[in-house]
């Protein structure tokens, strides 16, 4: 690649180029800088959280200043970096070159999503620094709605604003995967990472709304005594926590199918062989979206719900947990007798395998409706759902990053760092949660500012973990940026991976392919012969 | 050496059960995270790349294995479920013979009398050998009283009653936290829970500030509130007679019957438009805010404790009811 060659980073210069862009792969840009931003804003949030935890006294900072910490902290992670994460990122960027094509089939209604997400965070940023809200990320009633002085409308708004964001990148997302793939692209021949996010939208537009419509009840009912939740009103607190769910149970979802769908294409990219199961792995995707929408009753063991639908919720949270086993063990199937690489994004995905993992089977302790009675609102169910959201979405983000950073940018990271902070994320990580597991079986409840002294051992192991996992999460921040001005150019096709990504310059031009590519082969076809003595064999290129 | 807990004491009846599904659940998840883990490395290993080049082995996938791993996952999982759900019915349901103990929950305190009347405030003083059933509400917000030995935890909830039972096993003096978020002072909504020899319970009972029992204040209440004049037989009667209810249904106006249980009793005091006892006119007034929560668990435990000489449950007297 010649240095003067025009791609969709130098075409076009100045603020109004990358304000008003149409290009699914600047858009892309504008959200990763955005979710940056806030990744550190809510890892702020964070540090602050275990800073206190450090003695069992709330000496650091008051009650009420910690509350909105670790509200904050959810808030901005969940809605601001989780959600949007992979999809808005990755997603964007990938999506269209993947199944060959010139952009999403909507790039004006994909520019607006962003400045949508803008304005939501920016509610929230206002909600933030105008004082914060303490409501916890969840706004359970009546709290929210009848007793928290702090700013709770700002946030809900901010919450649902961004909300028609995820919409939107989800209504394209499909309408462009089932419109605008290149000829010869079958469904089964789409990369895994288009059907984890087809999966994902078909979320994102179902979902979405709910909490939408949820978080505005809590504000007209904070506004005007509407009498929907607040029991004092004739409301019912426990029917905010049905559609909160509803929602935020398929959430999470949406948060973890994007990282399945990178973790299937850097597995087989890094081993250089076929993905085990393709179609198992695509049918696992599709049918987790659908379990995903049955198991919001396994967050309310304890709420007094019928003990019957506590069965069913039960059975049913079980249930979900098999897709995901199945995804496991076709990742683990894929790395036997492949050509195994030690490079950074490999590093992240054998992490992702193991942390998700642990993440997946302490669920399976949660959906245990007798076990669920000791551990639910402890510092157990802290602990899995960060092993799934960070051990899992944001192990996978980054593995994701780095993989398609030649892509990106046309630039190489520094190798060396990479797997560094890929190995002090791993230790840092593991070191902060696990500890969690332990402290929250002893019965430590979350979101508790001041706690009996005989559980400082576990937090002081968790806090000194957390430090090292930011330290691992500031170093990429680091070589990126450095990357850009200083890295090696990248080839078109650094990792020898198969994929239409790696057949166009890195970085693309504007309009991704010069010819309308066709598509005559399944995805990962990187051995010719079924049962092959390749292994070991040089790639006949 | 640091101390490091890594398990909480077991002293109730059902900390052994819950435990035993947790020692289950360590040893099946254990093994197959171990598993998975070993793997991983050993394949990442044996596997490693060797020649910048190299291409992996062409294997599609196999359908038995497949099967394979989705079926065992599924009985597997689907024992769990079913260990866990007996486990949880038992821990909902209540022995015959429990004693009753009122708890209010407000921010950011437990509230707490005893059937003989004693009250305490973020401390819970119980018999041990004996099941202990919770009555609880809330009079503000969402809490959740959770007592981590006994590895029991139910929500209280504003505007109904949420149960729970535990049998304590060991004397000692046991945390009792808040566990569901309820605002500023949350991780301050906590005390202990003292389980008691029956006999020392007894001498901590009579110890006690001779205070009116829930049924003798909930008497007084009664007659305070003016519940009196329109729920007993007489001239006056304009409401059902509260007598032998308890327990029992009523006839609904517009057909139906509805069970009189705690829940029912609450509505019918803070919301008596809701449910109307067949043959009665809609004219009771609300009680939302005029009583406590409680005054309303006072004025229920007297409702119970009515035994008298009316017919059958919740008729109507033989007054003659106007229009």
């Amino acid at each position: 690649m010649e240095a003067t060659s025009l791609t969709y980073l130098n075409n076009g210069h100045g603020a109004a180029s990358w304000l008003l862009t149409r290009d699914h792969k600047r858009i892309a840009l504008l959200y990763l800088i955005s979710i940056t931003a806030f990744f550190v804003i809510g890892g702020f949030f964070a540090m602050m959280v275990r800073l206190e935890l450090l003695t069992p006294a709330g000496d650091l900072m008051s009650s009420e200043t910690y509350n909105k910490m670790f509200t904050m902290h959810g808030v901005v992670m969940v809605f601001f970096f989780l959600i949007p994460s992979i999809p808005a990122t990755l997603g964007n960027f990938l999506i269209p070159i993947m199944i060959g094509t010139k952009d999403l089939a909507f790039p004006r209604i994909n520019l607006l999503s962003w400045y949508i997400y803008i304005l939501g965070g920016a509610f929230t940023l206002v909600s933030a620094l105008s004082g914060g809200v303490d409501t916890g990320w969840t706004f359970y009633t009546p709290y929210s709605t009848a007793a928290a002085n702090s700013h709770v409308m700002t946030a809900a708004l901010g919450v649902f604003i961004t909300g028609f964001s995820s919409i939107l990148t989800g209504l394209n997302f499909i309408v462009t995967i089932h419109r605008m793939r290149a000829p010869g692209m079958t469904w089964f021949r789409l990369p895994l990472f288009v059907w984890a996010h087809y999966a994902t939208s078909l979320i994102m537009i179902l979902g979405t709304p709910v909490i939408a419509i949820t978080v505005l009840m809590v504000a007209a009912e904070r506004a005007l005594h509407l009498g929907i939740f607040d029991p004092a009103l004739g409301g019912d607190p426990v029917l905010f926590q049905h559609l909160f769910w509803f929602y935020s149970h398929p959430a999470v979802y949406i948060m973890i199918l994007p990282a399945m769908g990178v973790i299937s294409e850097l597995v087989t990219a890094m081993t250089r062989k076929r993905i085990f199961g393709y179609e198992f792995i695509a049918a696992s995707s599709l049918l987790i979206a659908v379990f995903g929408f049955l198991v919001w009753g396994h967050h309310m063991f304890v709420s007094g719900q019928s003990t019957y639908a506590g069965f069913i919720f039960s059975a049913l949270s079980f249930l979900v947990a098999i897709p995901s086993a199945i995804k496991v063990f076709n990742w683990m199937a894929t790395l036997y007798k492949g050509s195994v690489s030690w490079d950074a994004p490999m590093l992240y995905t054998l992490g992702f395998i193991g942390l998700f993992t642990i993440g997946g089977l302490t669920g399976l302790f949660c959906a245990s409706l007798g076990l669920d009675l000791h551990i639910t609102d402890t510092y157990f169910i802290v602990a899995h759902f960060h092993y799934i959201m960070v051990g899992g979405s944001i192990m996978a983000y980054m593995g994701g990053l780095h993989f398609w950073w030649p892509k990106i940018t046309g630039k190489l990271y520094p190798e060396w760092w990479a797997r560094v902070s890929a190995a002090l994320v791993f230790v840092g990580f593991n070191l902060t949660f696990f500890p969690q597991f332990i402290v929250g079986y002893l019965g430590m409840p979350r979101r508790y500012h001041a706690y009996p002294p005989e559980f400082q051992v576990w937090n002081v192991l968790s806090s000194a973990g957390a430090s090292i996992l930011g330290v691992g999460y500031l170093i990429p921040m680091f070589y990126f940026a450095w990357s850009m001005r200083y890295g090696k150019d990248a080839p078109a096709n650094p990792w020898k991976a198969k994929g239409l990504e790696w057949e166009i310059e890195s970085p693309p031009i504007t309009e991704n392919f010069l010819t309308q590519p066709i598509v005559t082969e399944e995805a990962y076809a990187y051995a010719a012969k079924e049962h092959g003595p390749d292994h070991g064999k040089p790639v006949t290129a | 050496m640091p101390n490091l807990p890594l398990f909480p004491e077991q002293a109730s009846v059902q900390a052994g059960q819950v435990d035993a599904i947790y020692f289950f659940m360590v040893a099946v998840c254990g093994f197959f995270g171990l598993l998975i883990a070993s793997l991983i490395v050993i394949f990442a290993v044996k596997f490693r790349r060797r020649h910048p080049d190299e291409v992996g082995a062409a294997i599609h996938g196999s359908l038995a294995l497949e099967l394979m791993w989705t079926i065992i996952p599924f009985f597997i999982a689907m024992g769990m479920f079913a260990w866990g759900a007996k486990v949880f019915f038992d821990l909902y349901r209540v022995p015959a013979g429990a004693m009753e103990i009122f708890v209010v929950g407000k921010q950011w305190m437990w509230k707490v009398q005893h059937a003989s009347g004693q009250r305490e405030i973020n401390e819970l003083h119980v018999p041990i050998g004996r099941p202990v059933k919770l009555i609880m509400g809330s009079e503000d917000v969402l809490h959740s009283y959770y007592i981590p030995a006994f590895r029991v935890k139910a929500d209280v909830i504003p505007g109904r009653y949420n149960t729970m039972w535990f049998q304590a096993t060991k004397p000692g003096r046991y945390h009792l936290f808040c566990a569901e978020y309820c605002g500023t002072k949350h991780s301050g909504m906590i005390g202990s829970v003292i389980a008691m020899d029956p006999a020392d319970y007894q001498v901590w009972l009579d110890g006690g500030k001779a205070e009116d029992s829930p049924v003798a204040a909930g008497e007084k209440l009664f007659q305070a509130q003016g519940c009196a004049s329109c729920h007993t037989a007489g001239p006056t009667q304009r409401g059902p007679s509260l007598a032998n209810i308890f327990g029992h249904e009523v006839k609904l106006q517009g057909g139906g019957t509805a069970l009189v249980d705690d829940a029912y009793l609450r509505e019918s005091i803070v919301q008596p438009q809701a449910k109307i006892v067949d043959g009665f006119l809609p004219i009771m007034p609300t009680f939302q805010g005029m009583v406590t929560e409680e005054q309303l668990l006072q004025l229920i435990a007297y409702i119970k404790s009515l035994k008298g000489p009316a017919g059958p449950a919740g008729s109507p007297s033989p007054a003659p009811q106007q229009k």
